[in-house]
């Protein structure tokens, strides 16, 4: 077996000559698992070996939900307008054009009218690729307009969200959007129409500590991070390493802030079951 | 204790204390000396504080002399009776609320806390509130609208606590559901910025129908420091930061976020903290006798319409 034997120690290939395979046809779990993009697409982006919840977005979750993947989109081309011409390194129109040249979307969410088993739904979606997710006046707008829709047809609504938190580049107006959508939702609790937060990985910062924390039914997908702070943040304020599975579906159903954890495979049952027996 | 662009102004006013110490010691009329110094300092301030950046406004609102909110109770109300705990699990001392009589009103007033020394800095945590802190808050909210008394919110907080404890309490759910009841709270609310609004952590006790900063305090949805480490990837943008974060009371006032701005006597509010509490004072007795006039289900209306119109997009 002398030819296994290394001759030269270590790797010596630097990282950025590191071969990657073609993107787009396999995937890994950070267990290890690789699946091939067609048996995930088949399986709800859940690795069949180990469970894991590979990050979709809005096209994905409407694919998965919407009866035959049918539904009416809301406010399509609503888009942000800068408001504070706001400038880091990089300008945000800067930004705003590059993420929708590269994801394809106008901002980080997406709403819907359609059906799940026949019966009628709202959806709104945030896309995590679009500017980590960020909530600025786009994202209140339209989950504003939803709940408006919402309240107008007494159609139920699920907002999934995946987001960091509220739009740095849109400063005091992202943080007003947690207002906006938590008076939308006061609407919609007087009217008594069911709503459904499911909360994916992340859910952080302005978004946790508004809508999405606001749900009749607070749900998530296994082993998402959810929480206020980053993690980051939390480490670096109190100078120790946090616990594991910290800030974890898991952990907060065991703190009592999540009515259950639910398996993406099993989300449009479970939702449609659910929903159902608050019609019955 | 004194920030960079003050110290001109103190510099003069020394010598003031001096030549008023000099006349009284020596008998001399040294009146006309004085009054040429008194009035080169408050030129000299004038002509400071009307060229103020957005960062030294930032360092304003978090001067370790301004009154912190158990300062303005103190010289704007009497009978003031603190209510504790949050009826779950704690007392959030970051957090302070209670009845008070504002003119021979019964008030309900709540507010971040912060610390003037070390040891008082750790007691209050900085004016960073946990979940209970927010709970607290919603409770004494439910209380004055049960027994019908205006509700204002005094905010000064550099954000809601970070810590492990704060999550597994629900920091999140916390401001969520405060943020979510106050819109429909049916007494009058008013929330002003007194110092810091970091974020959630101001919003948190920041939803109402009238909502004003006083002068040189800022109210955004980061702190400068955290904006420049997160988009310039280094602590050292925080002038860049608060310039492009706009998140100053005239900004705000500009951007509509705001009703009003509260002025605060020359120089900031702690130089003269009984003045800056009296002209405080002077607003929420007038705002809230102006919105008692307004039926409980309009006010509502109108709450959620302001919240609901905020932001700026393209159709």
């Amino acid at each position: 077996m002398n030819w296994f034997k290394r001759n030269i120690k270590n790797i010596k290939t630097p990282t950025s000559k590191k071969k990657e395979a073609p993107d787009g046809m396999w995937h890994k779990t950070p267990k290890g698992s690789i699946i091939h993009i067609r048996e995930l697409k088949n399986n709800s982006y859940v690795s069949p070996e180990d469970d894991f919840h590979f990050r979709i977005g809005s096209k994905e979750y409407f694919e998965i939900l919407f009866d035959n993947n049918f539904y009416k989109e809301l406010d399509e081309n609503l888009s942000s307008s800068d408001p504070l011409n706001f400038k880091d390194r990089k300008s945000y129109k800067n930004r705003l054009s590059s993420s929708k040249k590269s994801t394809g979307l106008n901002d980080a969410i997406r709403t819907g009218v359609g059906k799940i088993n026949g019966l009628s739904i709202i959806i709104c979606c945030m896309d995590f690729s679009f500017i980590g997710g960020s909530m600025g006046s786009v994202v209140g707008e339209k989950i504003s307009r939803a709940i408006d829709y919402s309240i107008k047809n007494k159609f139920p609504i699920l907002i999934i969200s995946k987001s960091g938190g509220a739009r740095m580049m849109e400063s005091t107006f992202s943080l007003m959007q947690m207002a906006k959508t938590s008076a939308k939702i006061s609407l919609l609790s007087k009217e008594k129409i069911p709503y459904i937060s499911l909360m994916t990985d992340p859910t952080t910062g302005g978004v946790s500590a508004s809508f999405a924390m606001l749900g009749d039914f607070n749900i998530a997908e296994p082993n998402s991070l959810i929480g206020f702070a980053g993690p980051r943040v939390i480490k670096e304020t109190i100078g120790s390493n946090l616990p594991k599975g910290f800030q974890k579906s898991e952990f907060l159903l065991d703190n009592g802030f999540l009515d259950f954890i639910v398996d993406r495979r099993n989300l449009k049952n479970k939702i449609y079951k659910l929903l159902r027996l608050l019609k019955d | 204790m004194s920030l960079d662009f003050e110290k001109p102004i103190l510099k003069l006013e020394e010598k003031l204390t001096q030549i008023k110490e000099l006349a009284s010691k020596s008998g001399k009329n040294l009146d006309e000396e004085a009054l040429s110094i008194e009035k080169k300092i408050n030129d000299l301030k004038k002509d400071i504080f009307s060229k103020l950046t957005r960062w030294q406004k930032v360092q304003l609102s978090r001067h370790p002399n301004r009154p912190y909110f158990l300062d303005y109770i103190y010289k704007m109300t009497d009978e003031f009776i603190e209510i504790h705990g949050d009826r779950f699990s704690k007392d959030d001392k970051a957090m302070v609320g209670g009845f008070a009589k504002v003119d021979g009103k019964a008030v309900m007033f709540i507010g971040h806390q912060k610390g003037r020394n070390t040891k008082e800095r750790q007691f209050r945590n900085f004016g960073m509130a946990n979940p209970e802190g927010y709970r607290k808050a919603l409770r004494l909210m439910k209380m004055a609208e049960k027994f019908n008394k205006p509700i204002v919110c005094l905010i000064d907080t550099p954000g809601a606590y970070p810590g492990i404890e704060a999550e597994e309490r629900g920091q999140a759910e916390a401001i969520a559901r405060n943020i979510k009841e106050m819109t429909t709270l049916k007494v009058p609310v008013i929330c002003i910025i007194i110092g810091e609004g970091a974020s959630g952590g101001a919003l948190g006790i920041g939803v109402g129908d009238k909502i004003f900063m006083m002068e040189f305090t800022w109210y955004s949805v980061i702190s400068p420091e955290s904006c420049s480490s997160i988009l310039w990837r280094s602590w050292d943008y925080k002038e860049k930061a608060a310039d492009a974060l706009k998140l100053t009371s005239k900004d705000l006032l500009k951007q509509k976020i705001i009703d009003g701005i509260i002025k605060e006597p020359l120089g900031g509010a702690h130089n003269d903290p009984n003045k800056a509490a009296k002209m405080l004072k002077k607003k929420i007795v007038e705002e809230l006798v102006a919105l008692e006039k307004i039926s409980p289900e309009k006010r509502i209306n109108e709450r959620i319409n302001k919240f609901s119109s905020m932001g700026v997009t393209n159709d």
